[in-house]
C-alpha cells in the first residue's frame, strides 16, 4: 500500500476518535432534549463543572475556600488529603445528581409548558451561573486531571501496523488516550441503551419523551423523570469532561466544546441517540479528512474550525430533520 | 318543566345485577363537583358514585362535560368546588400520576399511546407502578430487579393474550390501525391491574365488528378480573347493553341517573339526548 493512502487511513482513525468525544457531548444534549424539549445550552459548562469538581475532590480542595477566606480572614485551601479516583468519580456523580435536582426544582419546574425559546434562554442563564459557581467553588486557575489514564502514542499499534507500508511508513500514530476514550464512550452508550430499553426507569424515560399526557396517566411523575434525565446528562458530561480534561487540562475552553456538538446535532438530529453518535463520528472523520486532502494543501489549513458547520449547513438544506431525526410531518 | 328524573341513587351497600353479578360498596364518590374554565362552567354541581364491580356509563350530547368529568376523576382537572371520595376517604387534589398510582387507570378519547415504542413496551409502561425495585438496582440490573422485570413481563403477556394482540407484540404502535391502537391502550390500562378503569369513548370511530370486539373485551375484563369500569360512550345501543347504571349529562348538569331501563324511559333524558339521537 502506498504511504500516502496509509496516512489517509491514519487521519481517518484519529478523526473517528475525536468524533467519539464530540458524540459524547452531543449525547448529553439529546438526552435532555428528547425527554423535555429543552435545548440545554449549559451542557458544555456542565462538562467543565463536572471535571472541575472531580479534580477538586481528588486533590482534597475545600470548596468555596476563596469565599470563606475572604469573609472570615482564614487561610483555608485544602483538606490535606487525596481522594482515590473511583471514590472521587462517585462523589462527583452525587454532586451532578444534586445539581440536576436543584436545576429542576428551582428553574424548570416553574417553566413547564413555556415556549422552547424561553427554556433555551433559561439554560443560557444556567450556563453562566454554573460557570460562576464553578469558579467560586474551585477557583479559576487551570486544573489538571490526573486519573492515570494512559497517554501518548501507542508504540504497540505503531509497530504492529508498520509492516503495512514500505520503508517510508512507520505505522499508525494513535494516542492511547483516544483509544481509552473510545472504549469508555462505547461502554457508556451501551449502558445507556440497555438502561433505557430494559429497565422500569428507562421505559418511563422513553414514555415521557413520547407523550407527557399518556406518561402521567400510567403513573409517571414528569418531575422525577426530568431530574433523572438531567442526572444522566450530568454523568455524560462528567465522562466528556474527564476525557477532554485529560487531553487539554480542565479550563474554561472546555465549555466551548459544546459548540462543536451543535453541528453534530444538526447532522444527527436532536432526538436520536444513534444519530448523535454517528453524527459525531462523521464530523470527526470529515473534518480531519477534509483538512488532510483539501484544507491543508489548497486552503491554507485550519479548516477544522469551520468544516463541521459547513457540513451541517449542507445537510440541513437537504434534510432539515438531520440524518436520523424523527421526520417532521405537518398536515395541512 | 316536568321533572321526573329517576334519581335512583343506589344504596352504598351494594346490589345484585340482572345477570347475577354482585356489586360491592361505593369505590368512588363524586360530591357536588363544579368545574370552571374561566367563566365557562363545564360541570355544574354534579354528584354520583361508582360502586365496586359495576360498569358505569356516562352519556350525554357533545359538550355535556363527560370528558371533563373523567379528567376530574383522573386528576387532569382539579374542580373548583366539590369533593372526590375514593374508598371512603376524601381525596386531596392529586397530580394525575398520583391518581394513577392509587390504582385508577384510564384511556383517552384521542388515544394517548407512546407512538415510538412497541406494543409490548407500551403495555409494560402500564406496570411501572407495580415495579418496586429502586433505581440503583434497576440500573445495575441485579438479581431482584431482573426477577421483577421477568415477573412483570409474564403478567403483561397474559394481558396481551387476553386482548388477542399477540401478533402485533413487537410492532411499533405508530404503524397500527386505529382500532388496534384503541385495544393497545386498553391493554396498557389493564396492565396496571386497576381498581377503577376509566374509558373515554372506547368505541369512537370503530366499525361494527370492532365495536363488538371491544364490547366483549370490556365485559370480559369486568367479569374475569372484577374490574370496576366507568366509561363514556356515544353509541346508545352499546351503552344500554354494557352498563349497569348510567349517568346522563347535558350542558354540564346531571339530568338522569339509574339503570339503562330507567334512563331510557325518562322524559327529560329523551328530550335532551335520546330524542335527537340518530341511532
Amino acid at each position: 500500500m502506498p504511504a500516502s493512502l496509509l496516512y489517509g487511513v491514519e487521519v481517518l482513525i484519529n478523526g473517528l476518535m475525536a468524533g467519539v468525544l464530540y458524540a459524547l457531548v452531543a449525547l448529553g444534549f439529546v438526552l435532555i432534549y428528547k425527554a423535555s424539549g429543552i435545548f440545554n445550552y449549559a451542557q458544555g459548562v456542565m462538562a467543565l463543572f463536572a471535571a472541575m469538581t472531580l479534580s477538586g475532590i481528588m486533590e482534597g480542595d475545600i470548596p468555596f475556600s476563596h469565599l470563606i477566606n475572604a469573609m472570615f480572614g482564614t487561610q483555608l485551601h485544602s483538606f490535606g488529603w487525596n481522594v482515590p479516583a473511583i471514590a472521587a468519580i462517585l462523589l462527583t456523580v452525587v454532586v451532578m445528581a444534586l445539581l440536576a435536582w436543584l436545576v429542576q426544582r428551582l428553574v424548570f419546574r416553574h417553566l413547564v409548558g413555556q415556549e422552547p425559546i424561553i427554556l433555551f434562554m433559561a439554560t443560557i442563564g444556567l450556563a453562566y451561573f454554573l460557570e460562576g459557581i464553578g469558579d467560586l467553588m474551585w477557583g479559576s486557575e487551570i486544573r489538571t486531571l490526573d486519573l492515570a489514564l494512559p497517554q501518548g502514542a501507542s508504540l504497540a499499534i505503531e509497530n504492529a501496523t508498520a509492516v503495512l507500508g514500505g520503508d517510508d511508513f512507520y505505522g499508525f500514530f494513535i494516542d492511547k488516550l483516544d483509544v481509552v476514550a473510545t472504549m469508555v464512550a462505547a461502554i457508556l452508550v451501551a449502558a445507556l441503551i440497555a438502561f433505557s430499553q430494559y429497565t422500569k426507569y428507562g421505559r418511563a424515560m422513553r414514555a415521557v419523551a413520547d407523550d407527557h399526557q399518556a406518561a402521567l396517566s400510567v403513573g409517571i411523575s414528569l418531575n422525577f423523570i426530568w431530574v433523572l434525565v438531567w442526572t444522566l446528562a450530568g454523568i455524560v458530561a462528567l465522562v466528556a469532561g474527564i476525557m477532554w480534561g485529560a487531553k487539554s487540562g480542565v479550563q474554561f475552553s472546555l465549555s466551548l466544546i459544546a459548540l462543536k456538538a451543535l453541528p453534530v446535532l444538526m447532522l444527527g438530529g436532536f432526538t436520536s441517540i444513534p444519530g448523535a453518535i454517528v453524527g459525531g463520528l462523521i464530523i470527526g472523520m470529515g473534518e480531519q479528512l477534509f483538512e488532510y486532502t483539501i484544507g491543508g494543501p489548497f486552503l491554507g489549513g485550519a479548516t477544522e474550525n469551520w468544516f463541521a458547520y459547513m457540513l451541517a449547513l449542507v445537510v440541513l438544506i437537504f434534510r432539515p430533520q438531520g440524518l436520523f431525526g424523527e421526520r417532521i410531518i405537518e398536515r395541512v | 318543566m316536568m321533572n321526573a328524573v329517576a334519581d335512583t341513587q343506589a344504596s352504598s351497600v351494594g346490589y345484585t345485577t340482572a345477570d347475577g353479578r354482585d356489586i360491592g360498596e361505593v369505590i368512588l364518590d363524586l360530591r357536588n363537583i363544579t368545574l370552571r374554565f374561566g367563566g365557562v362552567e363545564a360541570i355544574k354541581d354534579i354528584s354520583f358514585d361508582i360502586q365496586e364491580g359495576e360498569i358505569r356509563a356516562i352519556i350525554g350530547p357533545n359538550g355535556a362535560g363527560k370528558s371533563s368529568m373523567l379528567n376530574v376523576i383522573s386528576g387532569f382537572y382539579v374542580p373548583q368546588e366539590g369533593e372526590v371520595w375514593f374508598r371512603g376517604k376524601p381525596r386531596p387534589p392529586l397530580k394525575p400520576y398520583q391518581v394513577a398510582q392509587q390504582g385508577i387507570a384510564r384511556t383517552f378519547q384521542n388515544i394517548a399511546l407512546f407512538e415510538g415504542m412497541s406494543v409490548l413496551d407500551n403495555v409494560m409502561t402500564g406496570r411501572l407502578g407495580k415495579m418496586r425495585r429502586g433505581i440503583l438496582a434497576q440500573a445495575l440490573w441485579v438479581g431482584p430487579a431482573r426477577k421483577e422485570e421477568v415477573h412483570n413481563r409474564e403478567a403483561v403477556e397474559r394481558i396481551i393474550d387476553f386482548l388477542e394482540i399477540q401478533a402485533i407484540r413487537k410492532t411499533p404502535v405508530s404503524r397500527l390501525p386505529y382500532g388496534l391502537k384503541k385495544r393497545v391502550e386498553l391493554a396498557r390500562a389493564l396492565a396496571a391491574e386497576p381498581n377503577l378503569l376509566l374509558l373515554d369513548e372506547p368505541m369512537a370511530g370503530m366499525n361494527v365488528e370492532e365495536k363488538e370486539d371491544m364490547s366483549r373485551f370490556i365485559l370480559d375484563v369486568n367479569d374475569e378480573f372484577g374490574t370496576t369500569i366507568a366509561l363514556i360512550e356515544h353509541d346508545m345501543g352499546v351503552v344500554m347493553d354494557l352498563s349497569d347504571r348510567v349517568v346522563v349529562m347535558d350542558y354540564g348538569r346531571k339530568i338522569g341517573d339509574g339503570t339503562p331501563d330507567v334512563v331510557r324511559n325518562d322524559q327529560v333524558v329523551i328530550d335532551a339526548y335520546l330524542g335527537v339521537s340518530h341511532d
